[in-house]
């Protein structure tokens, strides 16, 4: 599923979020552009994935609105932040992650696939599962505002790369 | 070397209204010497992050001063934010490592390189814009004033004896610490206090 750029940027802009921390994946690579030159959505791109929830940590305590993005590969690496920092403290925070291997409308033969619903069940994370711009657009303004008023984590699965 | 306790005390004298984000055994060792309980951040649970949580607050509020005191077992785990640190380079952050070649918290088990890997000298590649390193108490006291009003981001490796952290892990943990720092930082505690 093709997504394009402007929907997801102007959806997290105009919800409030202020920085976005990720590490790029083939699917969502080709938004570096615009997300580099964006003077709103601050752009923090870390080495490893498991940097990104202990960078959005300390975002929050310093009173910003983060989101986190990397892929579903970055989330198997980062298991002891998601531990010990978002599900330990709880952290009211949303990661965008995207769905490597997701296609025609189930998980393929990926491992990175089958193991990812799994696997944040296994956590007790609640997530969304997005393949489209308009889902986009609808979903995630209101997955923000719920992740702001209670503490804990959630997730949003892009099921759909971007252009290049 | 220098004693880790001797360090942390001078830190502790010449902090003034920095945010500190602490780990394992500086985590331990902190809060005797801390004067601002209401800024200080021990990152107990997850090993090796405190470097990139104080990036998160240095990047949040570019008005105010970090520290992270950050182990070299702990700092190994997350080399790559060295990187990350040096690419986004927060003037406000002071990235300080006491390079005791030992895993402490499990028993002073040698870390891979027995404290052999110049820190210094990984940061400074990274594109910090300072990285020092020390082996004597009397130089970093006489260093460390300057040092932490210094641009950074700043890397300071102090080279210290094994097992040196005594004392017990903060109470009440890291969630509850990030609730008084985040408050303390909206301007809603007032300083040196914490919560009931």
């Amino acid at each position: 599923v093709q997504l394009t750029t402007g929907a997801l940027i102007r959806t997290l802009k105009q919800s409030g979020v202020s920085h976005l921390v990720w590490l790029p994946s083939a699917g969502s690579g080709p938004l570096y552009q615009s997300l580099r030159d964006d003077p709103e959505l601050l752009l923090v791109p870390v080495a490893r994935e498991g940097e990104t929830f202990a960078v959005a940590l300390g975002l929050i305590v310093g009173g910003m609105r983060p989101v986190v993005w990397i892929e579903s590969t970055g989330l198997f690496e980062a298991g002891d932040s998601i531990r010990g920092i978002w599900l330990e403290l709880r952290l009211p925070l949303l990661a965008l992650i995207g769905y490597r291997g997701y296609w025609r409308d189930a998980p393929g033969q990926d491992s990175a696939a089958t193991f990812l619903e799994p696997q944040l069940k296994a956590w007790g994370i609640p997530y969304v599962l997005v393949s489209s711009d308009d889902e986009i657009v609808r979903t995630l303004p209101e997955l923000l505002r719920e992740t702001r008023g209670r503490p804990g984590p959630a997730a949003m699965l892009l099921a759909g790369s971007y252009e290049p | 070397l220098i004693d880790g306790r001797r360090a942390i005390e001078l830190v502790g004298r010449y902090r003034t209204d920095q945010v500190v984000v602490t780990t394992m055994s500086s985590a331990r060792a902190w809060p005797g010497v801390s004067k601002r309980p209401d800024l200080d951040l021990p990152l107990l649970e997850c090993m090796g992050k405190a470097s990139s949580v104080g990036l998160g607050i240095a990047l949040a509020r570019p008005d105010r001063r970090v520290i992270v005191l950050d182990g070299d077992g702990s700092l190994l785990m997350n080399l790559g934010s060295l990187v990350t640190i040096a690419s986004l380079a927060p003037a406000n952050l002071i990235h300080l490592v006491l390079q005791g070649g030992t895993y402490d918290i499990s028993g002073g088990q040698p870390t891979p390189d027995g404290g052999r890997v110049h820190f210094g000298g990984l940061a400074r590649a990274a594109g910090y814009r300072q990285a020092v390193t020390f082996r004597e108490e009397e130089h970093l006291d006489q260093a460390l004033p300057a040092l932490l009003r210094s641009e950074g981001p700043t890397f300071i490796c102090l080279r210290v004896n094994s097992m040196w952290a005594s004392g017990e892990m903060p109470e009440g943990g890291t969630l509850r610490a990030c609730a008084v720092v985040q408050l303390s930082l909206a301007g809603s505690l007032d300083p040196g206090r914490s919560l009931p």
